[in-house]
């Protein structure tokens, strides 16, 4: 189908598309690798008046370690993460989930700053950043995971705010996320991710809820010395996920569980 | 408001006013008249349309052509050599049987060109994965999987030093 008509500018710096956010006005948009906007255009779900190329911004897609740090600029490209070195080194979990985004051409063009401001539940890096404490950098502050993920496709991002960055702590020890889908290049069904970090466990979800979830009992029983069956049985606590036509509430709290149970077993 | 797109398509440089909301696979199949790019879904999932931008495979029915500005894009029909003599992907596909109805081996050949030049010997499974993105309602895959790796064979053959930058050129 063919989206509704709008203006379109190129920007070739952060600045200039804040500015030309701000000219557009409030239903203005971020065009980044167009993944999410452009299936949402066609369908007519979204008619933004306006949208900001920001592709042609240098540096944007800049990934490098910097002050102990991995900084992955908004515009990286799923593939670039993938087959970053610095991202292999420092924080290799990354470098897998970006493997298991959609498919070849999807990953040509889908960025990690547009996962993360479109904040779909089923999203797989915003899991990542939630359970690491990584920071959501924009032209204006930075924002904390854990406060910027905050309902399905509700983020506090301004109508003319940029996310310019995602920073992540480095951790290369054990990890794994497993992402239960029925082909291979669909969104999860649901997806647990583990990574040991300053000695403990951070335990992720995918698509159990509305947000991201961070399964800190998982986390505190295997603190305490719970095998990872025993701790994994508390991944589906306080979860009301809602069913869709893939999976009921009951199936997607058992697979909460079981993959959580997996990614801790599997993490290496 | 119209825009000016100048892109490259299968080696030729073409200039066009467009509206934005021009969806790049529209802009191939209208405006530009290669019919050989397919759409076969609205959901971004079937890869029909699936093209090369600068070498990478995308798909083209999520791209607006303004976005293609200064590309170099090439299509099926950009496949075969200026003689008509098939690209090693089209033979493959003809001699293994690799379609039966053709709606989506287009986007097959174009998503196997893209992967071949990221890994030019891959196993089954690499070839899979790397067509992950394409669908297909006819064939059940077997044939195609064994198109790609007979064209990748065939690729290989071609090549002076054969067998040496298999493994160096492989994606990590
Ligand atoms: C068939 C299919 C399967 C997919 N499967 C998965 C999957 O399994 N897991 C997954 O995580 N994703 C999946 N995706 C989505 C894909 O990863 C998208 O690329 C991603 O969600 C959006 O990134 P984008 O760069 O394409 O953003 P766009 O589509 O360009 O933008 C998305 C939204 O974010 C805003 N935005 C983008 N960048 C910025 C920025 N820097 N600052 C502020 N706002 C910004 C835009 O205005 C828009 O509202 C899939 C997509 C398709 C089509
Ligand atoms: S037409 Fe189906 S993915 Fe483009
Ligand atoms: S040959 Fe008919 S869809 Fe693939």
């Amino acid at each position: 189908m063919i989206p509704a008509a709008f203006e379109y500018a190129r920007a070739s710096s952060v600045e200039e598309a804040v500015k030309l956010l701000k000219n557009y006005g409030e239903d203005a948009k971020v065009l980044a690798g167009g993944h999410s906007l452009i299936p949402l255009m066609r369908l007519r779900l979204a008619q933004p008046s306006a949208l900001v190329d920001i592709n042609g911004i240098k540096g944007l897609d800049q990934i490098k370690e910097s002050g102990g740090k991995l900084h992955i600029g908004a515009l990286a490209r799923h593939v670039s993460i993938h087959n970053s070195q610095v991202v292999k080194d420092k924080l290799p979990l990354l470098a897998e989930v970006a493997a298991e985004v959609g498919d070849n051409q999807i990953r040509n063009m889908g960025t990690i700053g547009g996962v993360v401001a479109h904040a779909d539940a089923a999203g797989d890096y915003p899991t990542i950043a939630l359970m690491l404490d990584a920071d959501i950098v924009t032209n204006k502050r930075t924002i904390a995971a854990k406060d910027f993920f905050k309902d399905i496709f509700t983020t506090p991002l301004a109508a003319d705010e940029i996310v310019t960055e995602i920073v992540f702590p480095v951790a290369n020890g054990p990890h794994k996320y497993i992402k239960f889908r029925r082909r291979l290049f669909d969104w999860a069904i649901v997806g647990a991710a583990a990574q040991k970090m300053d000695g403990g466990w951070r335990i992720g979800l995918t698509n159990v809820g509305p947000t991201p979830v961070r399964a800190k009992a998982v986390e505190e029983a295997l603190h305490k010395g719970a095998k990872p069956e025993e701790a994994a049985q508390h991944a589906s606590d306080g979860l009301n996920p809602s069913g869709d036509l893939r999976a009921s509430p009951e199936y997607k709290k058992h697979l909460a569980r079981v993959l959580t149970k997996r990614a801790i077993e599997q993490a290496g | 408001m119209k825009h000016k797109v100048a892109t490259t398509v299968n080696g030729q440089r073409r200039e066009h006013e467009v509206e934005p909301r021009l969806l790049l696979v529209h802009y191939l199949r209208d405006v530009v008249g290669l019919t050989g790019t397919h759409i076969g879904c609205d959901t971004s999932q079937c890869g029909a349309c699936t093209v090369t931008v600068d070498g990478k495979a995308v798909k083209s029915c999520t791209m607006f052509a303004v976005q293609a500005e200064g590309k170099s894009i090439t299509t099926i029909e950009g496949m075969a050599a200026k003689d008509g003599t098939l690209h090693p992907l089209q033979q493959a596909f003809w001699d293994e049987h690799g379609l039966q109805c053709g709606f989506c081996t287009p986007g097959f050949i174009m998503a196997a060109s893209y992967l071949l030049s990221q890994n030019p010997n891959p196993t089954e499974d690499e070839i899979r994965q790397g067509l992950e993105g394409n669908l297909c309602r006819c064939t059940g895959y077997v044939n195609i999987v064994k198109s790609v790796q007979s064209a990748a064979k065939a690729m290989n053959g071609s090549k002076a030093n054969a067998g040496e930058h298999s493994a160096a050129a492989r994606r990590s």
